[in-house]
């Protein structure tokens, strides 16, 4: 079984729900994304979302833009957030990494490097934003020759026969993009959400992760009853963006990120 | 049909397939949010394309709103400077709004009418698609938002100012490196927040499925009538045919009713910038690798991480690190050939046909010109090349007064 099988099974053994948290690898540095990776699941992150910062990340709001222009101000490349994986490796051999970025970086570095160094570092699964299932299919079978779990994004505005043919090709985890929008937006329509993951369930025994739009712990808290876990990642990179914008210290960032997660884990754990 | 007009069996015009590719290249590479856009945009394009009263609106506005035919004129002049083949210029200079820009706004904003959308978005480089744009927008009474770089809006200030004179929100845009592939990934998230009122006109053969298509199809009235006209004025068809490449619209626009006439040469015509080979350009069909950006798979210019990276070009509707797919395809299977011009050339030519031919050309086409220094030359006095003249060089004024040192 896969790391972020076991994971969410053991949640769910549990009776409990999974917190996703994402941040921008090498926002604001390398040796920053690490510390907070650590920190982060000492508050009760279950999987770790990395994002892999890319020069033109569409699909993000003003936030996590910014967070992709901070990491790459130092060059921050897949190969170095390869590296840090197996950095943290070193230490948490429990916790899944999940690498979410866009299609051009594993093109350039090829499908199969890719998925070979992907494996060897320890990441557990890859979201790939703007690479639909339509055109996903060499990446999918590099990925499932190594073992790492493709994960798809499920949206207000996917039809049922999208949807079948996502979840048919998924594995991991859905993540159910909880809004019409870039990350960070809007507010959101807990009724809508719930309809939608009940409509989508029916196509897969796949856990669902709901994010996008998620501020706080109350938020966190109305999401995870919902599904089977909540994905974390504007209001987490807006807090790391206080280094360049306000001097505060990287330590400092960390800890306002790793405390923002134990709120929200106390929440959820209170369903 | 004429003997010479017969087609022979390459089957061009069969292509991009039903998921949008061109060979390896194009598709739908965008968030899951928008592929239920892309989709219901490709079914209604579907239907509307064979349908006698969309095209008979379209032909009907390009005739009378456009002006269309756009002549094709035989500079007389400039083939006896060459002293080579004979030139004709294709002249969309002389189209509404002043470039080729808005057969495809034309196209697009019937489409958003038919599909019930009443905001339309655009991003925009130099501007010209903006405007061309915000025209038709003001004529269909749509709210209209106009995306475009930081860097743009201050060096094109003429256009934002005649994007607001005709209603339309200039957005400047702050992310990333400030220019036109910033402008678009602005414009794709404007979609994707606001996708079910809003209608996405993008200006050039990219982006995803069915984009490349059908903003080709729109374009293609450029090559159809070129073909006709050459055949009328000449009695043959011609033996080259050159256009100026950024994203690619008005080069795939003269260039695919021509894919399978096997005897015309054709050549696209990259900004070279500086040189291609000091690295600042905007030719990624010279310089560049397959990659994926703006939902398509294409040439692209990007570092060895695959960050895409920035491009420079004296012509801003040419500063793009992408190209339309099918430009990639027609590269990799020979039948185009993708050749550069320098900034400093481009400026020679937009002289030189401005003094010679009292026609002043946007510094986007004048790339095509000055090609036509080396390629007409080699050819034959009896022999024939089209040039698109995409646009006109009112806009560029400035832009050539601040490189010669003049205050306007």
């Amino acid at each position: 079984m896969s790391r972020i099988a076991s994971c969410l099974q053991a949640l769910a053994d549990a009776n409990k729900k999974a917190l996703v948290p994402y941040i921008v690898c090498g926002d604001p540095s390398v040796e920053a994304t690490l510390a907070a990776m650590h920190a982060m699941v000492g508050k009760g992150a279950s999987i770790i979302e990395l994002g892999v910062p890319f020069s033109d990340p569409m699909a993000e709001g003003p936030v996590i833009q910014k967070g992709h222009e901070r990491a790459l101000v130092h060059h921050v490349s897949l190969r170095m957030t390869l590296d840090l994986v197996a950095q943290f490796r070193e230490q948490d051999n429990q916790t899944p990494v999940v690498l979410m970025g866009y299609t051009n970086p594993i093109e350039r570095m090829g499908y199969a490097t890719f998925a070979d160094h992907a494996s060897e570092a320890g990441v557990d699964g890859v979201l790939t934003v703007d690479l639909p299932a339509e055109e996903a299919g060499d990446l999918h079978r590099e990925l499932q020759r190594v073992g790492i779990d493709n994960i798809f994004l499920l949206a207000p505005t996917t039809t049922g026969e999208r949807a079948q043919r996502i979840c048919a090709m998924a594995t991991g985890y859905l993540y159910y993009v909880s809004l019409k929008g870039v990350t960070g937006a809007g507010h959101l329509d807990i009724e809508d959400v719930k309809s939608k993951v009940a409509e989508y369930k029916q196509y897969t025994d796949l856990p669902f992760c709901v994010g996008f739009g998620i501020k706080d712990a109350d938020s966190a808290k109305q999401i995870a009853s919902l599904a089977e876990g909540a994905v974390v990642g504007s209001v987490l990179v807006d807090k790391m963006a206080a280094v360049s914008d306000s001097g505060a210290t990287a330590e400092s960032a960390v800890d306002d990120v790793a405390s923002l997660l134990g709120e929200m884990r106390e929440a959820i754990d209170s369903l | 049909m004429s003997e010479v007009e017969k087609s022979t069996d390459t089957t061009y015009g069969e292509y991009p397939d039903a998921d949008g590719h061109f060979g390896i290249y194009g598709g739908r590479f965008v968030s899951e949010t928008l592929m239920a856009a892309v989709t219901e945009l490709d079914e209604s394009y579907a239907r509307l394309k064979s349908d006698p009263d969309f095209l008979a609106e379209f032909d009907r506005d390009l005739a009378h709103y456009v002006g269309r035919p756009s002549p094709l004129y035989f500079a007389e002049r400039l083939t006896q400077d060459l002293g080579g083949a004979q030139i004709y210029l294709k002249r969309e200079d002389l189209n509404h709004t002043g470039a080729h820009k808005v057969n495809n706004t034309i196209g697009q904003a019937l489409l958003a009418k038919h599909s019930g959308k009443k905001r339309v978005i655009a991003e925009t480089g130099a501007g010209q698609h903006g405007v061309a744009t915000a025209t038709v927008a003001a004529r269909m009474g749509m709210e209209c938002v106009v995306y475009m770089g930081e860097e743009d809006v201050r060096r094109q200030a003429l256009n934002v100012y005649r994007m607001k004179l005709l209603g339309a929100e200039v957005v400047s845009v702050t992310s990333g490196s400030r220019t036109l592939k910033d402008a678009m990934n602005e414009a794709m998230r404007d979609w994707v927040t606001n996708v079910d009122n809003t209608f996405y006109i993008i200006g050039t053969v990219a982006g995803p499925h069915p984009y490349p298509m059908l903003v080709r199809d729109f374009q293609c009235v450029i090559g159809r009538e070129a073909r006709r006209q050459c055949l009328e004025q000449t009695g043959k068809l011609p033996d080259a045919l050159v256009a100026c490449v950024g994203g690619g619209s008005n080069a795939i626009g003269l260039f695919h009713p021509f894919l399978e006439d096997e005897g015309v040469a054709i050549y696209g015509v990259e900004a070279g910038g500086d040189g291609v080979e000091t690295g600042r350009h905007a030719a990624p069909l010279n310089a560049g690798l397959p990659g994926v950006l703006h939902g398509n798979r294409t040439y692209l210019m990007s570092d060895e991480d695959g960050q895409i990276i920035e491009t420079h070009s004296v012509s801003a509707g040419l500063d793009y690190p992408g190209v339309g797919p099918e430009h990639s395809w027609l590269r990799d299977t020979g039948r185009a050939s993708y050749v550069a011009v320098n900034d400093d050339e481009a400026l020679a030519a937009f002289r030189k046909l401005t003094r010679i031919e009292g026609i002043m050309p946007a510094l986007e086409s004048s790339h095509a010109v000055a090609y036509l220094e080396k390629l007409a030359p080699s050819m034959s006095k009896e022999q024939i090349i089209v040039v698109n003249l995409s646009g006109r060089g009112d806009k560029d004024i400035l832009t050539v007064a601040d490189i010669d040192g003049i205050k306007v």
